[in-house]
């Protein structure tokens, strides 16, 4: 009994990972062919992008306000207070910038695009556009993957941007240190293998947030109640699979460009 | 978008060579064709080797008790479901081997009208109406003026503006009508437009179905479970005139209108009214009393 649970479990498993892996090959390699709906990627870039920018900015400050708190409150046990504008600028941009816009971005868009194609799957809309002769993977999942992957690029440069802010504005006023040191430490310190971890872990991050969002939702069944569940699906695994690809990333990338 | 698909509608003079072997030259192309079609999903089967075809101008009513695979059999009937065995035909080509890329150009041929109307809610009236005229880059002022024509078919014309959050259940079917109309297509499937819905509701409705049968001659499945819509649909003609349905006189049906039921997945019956109603099958006898 046990043995056949666990059995239908990693079969279950397999065949999901199997679906997903067709679907966002499928998903990416509509980019190259026609129909092409340049109008359904602009509204999704102007939902995603624009739409999140203020949890994006608000994440990005205070997380970069927070790092310098810690951090300082540790330096100073050492009287290097002066790297914490060193400190904060690289943890964001190689680290905690991507990862948490990713993860902010797909607290809300995953689970949007999950519980909007979900809501479309059950009411039969889904159907209808095909029964139209039009192909929802390239009327909805495409146009969602590519607007996810250009917006979630420039938010994590606004979170990237606003943390160091963040730190900048713990460090002068609560911290009552040199803002300037701050900024001229947290400027110099940046190199470029540093920028381009950060930059392309949120390439990787917007797919993942946007296929698996779109994933769960046209595999909705059972109601309202299967578009929770599928909303929950979406938000907890891309969650979860940004921040195994970001350790993956940072692996691949730490051996390309090995710190000095 | 390029497609394979031939662009002209069932030919009677070019039929389908596949098909030639089951009949003379001389008969039409079905419209739909469908071969020991079983189809399962997780559970017992739901159809089980369904054999029927549709001809050409044909109206074919689809009876049956809820939950007995009606909806599913109009699925498969456009490609939105694939069967698990045998094999479909649809305007002579089978669809049951094509790649879903290829049934799109296929389906913009069909009109499907589904059991809630599946209207867009994101959408206005006009771009629901107008989807695939929107999708094909007809433009903006030809498209108006065929929503207009398509809602004053359905007598809907000032919803053009509105969301189908604030329609009826039955303007939203009336819409999903339209919707299917506007691209004059060559097969219709309505997948029971008068459930649910009020008795004055579904008459304008069935008026509606029946002003497509005689009006434009379309062949169509229609799915119901109420008999007294699908006897009115044969006891019936448009008269254009008047603009409105009006009876046949006694003892008369229209012969295009034939009848389909099903029993758990198997069809039990085909034929005309007459045979319907003097059908010896228990199961029939006991479904139109």
């Amino acid at each position: 009994m046990a043995i056949s649970r666990i059995e239908d479990t990693v079969k279950g498993l397999v065949l999901t990972i199997q679906d997903y892996s067709l679907f966002a090959w499928r998903a990416f390699m509509n980019l190259y062919s026609e129909p092409r709906y340049w109008a359904d990627y602009l509204i999704q870039a102007d939902i995603i992008g624009v739409g999140s920018t203020a949890i994006v900015l608000l994440s990005g400050f205070f997380t970069g306000g927070v790092l310098a708190l810690q951090s300082a409150a540790t330096l100073s046990q050492f009287g290097a207070t002066a790297v914490t504008g060193q400190f904060v600028s690289i943890t964001m941009i190689r680290e905690l910038g991507p990862v948490l816009s990713g993860i902010m971005v797909a607290g809300r868009n995953a689970s949007s695009m999950a519980s909007e194609l979900g809501s479309m799957v059950v009411t039969e809309q889904i159907d209808a556009m095909r029964a139209l002769g039009v192909d929802p993977m390239r009327k909805l999942v495409t146009p969602r993957i590519f607007a996810c992957i250009s917006m979630l690029f420039f938010l994590t440069i606004v979170a990237d941007a606003f943390g160091i802010v963040g730190g900048g504005a713990v460090t002068v006023f609560l911290n009552h240190q040199n803002g300037t040191q701050y900024f001229s430490k947290a400027w110099e310190s940046l190199r470029y293998p540093d920028i381009i971890q950060g930059l392309v872990k949120p390439l990787f991050s917007g797919y993942i947030i946007a296929s698996v969002g779109c994933f769960y939702g046209l595999r909705t069944t059972g109601g309202t109640e299967g578009v929770g569940r599928s909303t929950i699906q979406a938000v907890v695994n891309s969650s979860v699979l940004i921040i195994l690809v970001d350790f993956l990333l940072t692996r691949v990338l730490l051996a390309f460009f090995p710190p000095i | 978008m390029s497609s394979p698909i031939p662009s002209a509608g069932p030919d009677p003079a070019r039929p389908d060579p596949a098909l030639l072997g089951a009949q003379t030259t001389t008969e039409p192309v079905p419209v739909v064709a469908f071969r020991n079609v079983s189809i399962a999903f997780a559970g017992p089967p739901v159809l089980k080797d369904i054999t029927f075809s549709l001809a050409p101008g044909e109206t074919r009513i689809l009876l049956g008790p809820a939950g007995v695979g009606k909806s599913v059999l109009l699925k498969l009937c456009n490609g939105l479901l694939w069967p698990d065995r045998g094999s479909i035909q649809l305007f002579g080509q089978d669809i049951t081997s094509m790649h879903e890329r290829d049934l799109f150009p296929l389906r913009t041929r069909i009109g499907m009208v589904f059991q809630e109307g599946a209207l867009f809610d994101s959408l206005t009236v006009r771009d629901n109406v107008a989807y695939q005229l929107i999708q094909e880059k007809v433009a903006d002022e030809e498209i108006d003026v065929r929503v207009r024509e398509a809602l004053t078919f359905v007598g809907l014309e000032r919803t053009f503006a509105m969301f189908p959050s604030s329609l009826s259940g039955g303007m939203r079917r009336r819409v999903a009508i339209a919707r299917a109309l506007i691209n004059h297509p060559d097969f219709l499937l309505y997948d029971s437009p008068t459930g649910g819905l009020d008795p004055v509701t579904s008459t304008t409705i069935i008026e509606l179905i029946i002003k497509q049968r005689d009006v434009h001659h379309t062949p169509s499945i229609l799915v119901t479970h109420r008999l007294q819509d699908a006897f009115t649909l044969c006891s019936h003609r448009y008269d254009i005139e008047q603009g409105r349905m009006v009876p046949l006189p006694k003892g008369q049906t229209d012969q295009t209108t034939t009848f389909m039921m099903l029993d758990e997945g198997r069809l039990v019956f085909s034929g005309s009214l007459h045979d319907l109603i003097h059908s010896e099958n228990p199961f029939v006898q006991e479904f139109i009393e």
